[in-house]
């Protein structure tokens, strides 16, 4: 428990991916089998662990302890887990040495081997036997709220590293194997074959596409390729083997359980990529509606009878990855888009339907149609290579993404929040603003939050401009001066605009970025509220 | 004679009527006893000043020469009789100097602990617990969260990030007087005896221990004429924690910020103050110790000042002893 403790401790606090990669990577090589694999589990969210109340932990730390002082506690951490963490030792203890700690698959075991009634005496115990930092990972992993800010791919990336092996392998084989991984870390190792999966409905790696760049489609003949919408959905992957079938989102994250509508449709076997939205499939004449339809849809664990209801979820199917035990990846796009039709014509109607290829004869004419979809749930063209195979990852060539042109604004800016890691000593967090009609008069109100696409010397006079017009200090914030004729303005990019209830202006962006710094504009030439509003208008038309 | 009329709290800290002085006057006053070099408690513009010769020295570095009207040094259990109340200066254990001040009149006898910690710590003198009626403590930790790790044990967290990250620079945060030199001295002690870099804030007060005897080793500025900041890969800097939000730490090769402080205990200090490696070390009693010290002094009062000051008045009302809080203010936690 020791290893994995420490761990935890060090990724909360790492912010840069690579030194998360190193600290991973080092944990896998330094930790035996099965520690390590139920170490693995734990930050990739497959561990399998009985559950405890928050209500027993303290009840049990209660046991030991004064309840006022634990309040003052309580309310000096706030976090629950940690508060017992800290305050279980009441006199001073020795240090456990780390071999005398209980290990976590020890844990892991013992813990799911547990009868209801002995749940409370073994969690005192291990309370006990543990030290501070261990204890909270313990308390963490028991009551279900580790959160690390790793994701199960940036393991996988760890895994490759610390190994050599390419994470493509690994993301093939992952879905088929289970805590502890022993098979999985003796393959890694050279020690054995690569493992055998038995069960078909796995997720299978997903293929990305690369956006086109300045001249990539120069050298490429437009009758070698086909091209198709880019829906704004989420990316999924329909798995249907016998009597399993399953939902997973592009990163191979299991959202069945939100779906059901979806699932229950499924009359195929096979394996199939698409695109899932909320509305009517155009097999039935109904509308596609937006992604922020889609997102009351997204991140829940049930959903009940009205919200089915009121958005409808359904699947536009890409690709074919197996066609019944087929495993048809090798086979070319237009070999695949047949089988595919075949597969969605005897689907249901309202559940399924075949995103429809898009005929052009020059990238002229594409990026003409491109401009102009006909659809506002369409976020630009997918480019697909008509004889390539389906493969794994981010693979330059075969297919590329050529989005709609992103919005613009040109936004002034509020408050600057001081950076992470590599960018403690800078300024590198923005928040911005437009104007709009107040009480007295014009006055900014913000609309984002920014913290990229700006170089390292556009950061140094960012950084600068704030250091030398503060206002006010809140923390790691500072407000900047921001009045119509003295100030930043920043352009900014951003991929979508939605309106929203929990920001002020009532808009928010998607994936806003700093375009350009336009010290050449004063803050009274920035853009208006009322332009942003139109934006979310005329895409709702 | 009754406590308070020997020690009470006033808006300038704690006064003597009967002996006409202060301890730890947080305003200039005529006549003040200091605890210790830390600058809440150590200010400058008093009239005459009674403390151990390093905290008078540590004044007069911090300060300059002329902080005071006029200085007397006194020596650990040397006994001083100010208008007919007898004061005594013991060891705190909190850094170089710092002691505990024992007051006395008519068989009453107050000790004011100023900051202490019960830990090792080779860089000062350890605490000695003197008997006393009234016991006035600190209470910075007083939170029964608060368990002070093994220091060695915390350092070794900081060698082995510096095997993990060869390449980046490791900055630890630790203030100018007393952690400083200590997280330097407990470098040393774990085998580590490259070259520390130091931020200019610390470089007198580091001169300053090592003429009194305590070993820091190498130790070099932390600046860059025209070096390239590849220089300071893999090093160890050490510098307050507020420079590493200042332009000053951009010299440095991607920078691994590190804090030795007792606050580190809690994740959420750690993570709001956008550190990376917190190193729980601390020159302040944790919650066993404030609590075992209270036991084995057994006073028949305990005042609680600076810090968690119900908490520990509510474990004193638990164990059966009367305790109140002094309310005093202007004291922050430099130390630590």
């Amino acid at each position: 428990m020791r290893a994995f403790a420490t761990l935890l401790d060090r990724l909360v606090l790492t912010p840069a991916r690579n030194g998360k990669l190193k600290l991973l990577a080092d944990y896998f090589r330094d930790t035996p089998d099965p520690d390590r694999g139920y170490g693995l589990a734990a930050i990739a969210g497959t561990l399998d662990l009985k559950s405890v109340k928050p209500a027993l932990l303290r009840e049990l730390v209660l046991e030991r302890m004064d309840e006022v002082l634990f309040r003052y506690s309580y309310d000096y951490v706030g976090d629950l887990a940690e508060t017992i963490a800290l305050v279980w030792d009441q006199e001073r203890k020795e240090r456990v040495p780390d071999e005398a700690q209980p290990r976590l698959s020890s844990v892991v075991t013992r813990m799911n081997a547990l009868g209801r009634t002995e749940v409370r005496s073994a969690v005192r115990d291990l309370l006990d036997r543990l030290d501070p930092s261990a204890r909270f990972a313990f308390i963490k992993l028991a009551t279900g709220g580790l959160r690390i800010g790793v994701s199960a791919r940036l393991a996988k990336q760890a895994l490759a590293e610390f190994s050599g092996m390419d994470v493509t392998e690994i993301e093939t084989l992952w879905h088929g194997l289970a805590p502890p991984y022993e098979p999985l870390f003796a393959w890694l190792e050279g020690r054995t074959e690569r493992p055998v999966l038995a069960t078909p409905a796995i997720f299978h790696s997903v293929m990305l596409a690369n956006p086109v760049g300045e001249g990539d489609l120069d050298t490429l003949d437009p009758a070698d390729f086909a091209a198709e919408w880019k829906w704004d959905g989420i990316r999924v992957q329909m798995s249907s083997a016998g009597a399993t079938r399953r939902l997973y989102s592009r990163s191979g994250d299991d959202i069945s359980a939100a779906f059901p509508d979806v699932l229950e449709a499924i009359n195929f076997e096979g394996v199939v990529d698409g695109e899932l939205l909320v509305g009517g499939t155009a097999r039935t004449n109904s509308p596609t509606r937006t992604f922020s339809d889609l997102q009351q849809r997204l991140n829940r664990k049930t959903v009940n009878a009205k919200m089915l209801d009121e958005y409808p979820a359904f699947v536009r199917a890409y690709d074919v990855l197996f066609d019944g035990e087929e495993d048809v990846r090798p086979e070319s796009f237009v070999a695949r888009r047949a089988r595919l039709g075949h597969l969605i014509e005897t689907a249901p109607h309202d559940r399924f339907d075949l995103s429809p290829l898009v005929p052009f004869a020059s990238w002229q004419e594409l990026e003409t149609i491109r401009r102009e979809p006909p659809d506002p749930v369409i976020e630009g063209v997918m480019i697909k290579r008509l004889d390539s195979p389906y493969q794994a990852g981010r693979m330059k060539g075969p297919w590329f993404k050529w989005k709609r042109d992103p919005y613009n604004v040109d936004a002034v800016m509020m408050y600057a929040q001081r950076g992470h890691g590599k960018r403690s000593s800078y300024y590198s967090d923005f928040t911005f603003g437009v104007w709009t009609e107040g009480p007295d008069g014009d006055m900014l109100v913000p609309v984002g939050k920014a913290y990229f696409g700006f170089t390292d010397a556009e950061l140094e006079v960012l950084d600068r401009f704030v250091r030398n017009n503060t206002t006010e200090r809140f923390g790691p914030v500072r407000a900047v001066r921001a009045e119509p004729a003295y100030g930043f303005v920043l352009e900014v990019a951003f991929e979508g605009i939605n309106r929203s209830t929990r920001h002020k202006s009532g808009v928010a962006m998607r994936f806003p970025r700093i375009a350009r710094l336009r010290q050449d504009k004063l803050p009274a030439d920035a853009d208006r509220l009322e332009t942003l509003m139109a934006m979310v208008e005329a895409k709702e038309a | 004679m009754k406590p308070d009329q020997l020690l009470r709290p006033m808006p300038a800290g704690l006064y003597c009527p009967a002996g006409d002085f202060y301890i730890d006057p947080v305003r200039p006053v005529a006549r003040a006893l200091i605890t210790h070099g830390h600058s809440d408690h150590a200010r400058a513009g008093h009239g005459a000043v009674l403390a151990t010769r390093e905290t008078l020295d540590i004044m007069g570095i911090r300060y300059g020469e002329d902080f005071c009207g006029s200085m007397q040094a006194a020596d650990f259990g040397e006994r001083i009789d100010l208008n007919g109340v007898t004061v005594s200066f013991h060891p705190a254990g909190h850094v170089l100097g710092s002691a505990q001040i024992a007051v006395e009149k008519d068989g009453l006898r107050i000790v004011a602990s100023g900051d202490y910690k019960r830990g090792a710590d080779p860089t000062c003198t350890a605490y000695e617990p003197v008997p006393c009626d009234v016991f006035i403590t600190e209470a910075t930790f007083g939170l029964p969260v608060f368990h002070h790790p093994e220091p060695k044990a915390e350092m070794g967290k900081l060698l082995t990030s510096l095997r993990q990250f060869p390449e980046r620079s490791h900055l630890v945060g630790a203030y100018s007087l007393g952690k400083s030199q200590r997280v330097i001295r407990l470098l040393r002690d774990c085998g580590y005896d490259a070259p520390i870099y130091i931020h200019g804030s610390l470089a007198r007060l580091c001169d300053y221990y090592v003429s009194r005897g305590i070993d820091l080793g190498d130790l070099r500025p932390a600046t860059l004429e025209k070096g390239d900041p590849t220089d300071f890969r893999g090093a160890v800097i050490v510098g307050p924690p507020s420079a590493f939000a200042d332009r000053w730490a951009r010299r440095f090769n991607e920078p691994l910020i590190a804090f030795a402080s007792g606050w580190m205990m809690v994740r959420q200090r750690a993570k709001q103050g956008g550190v990376e490696l917190p190193l729980v070390i601390s020159d302040h009693c944790d919650w066993p110790e404030v609590t075992e010290t209270i036991r084995e002094l057994a006073p028949s009062e305990v005042w609680v000042t600076h810090g968690r000051e119900e908490a520990l008045v509510r474990w004193c009302e638990l164990a059966g002893v009367p305790a109140r809080p002094l309310h005093l203010v202007g004291y922050e936690d430099e130390g630590d």
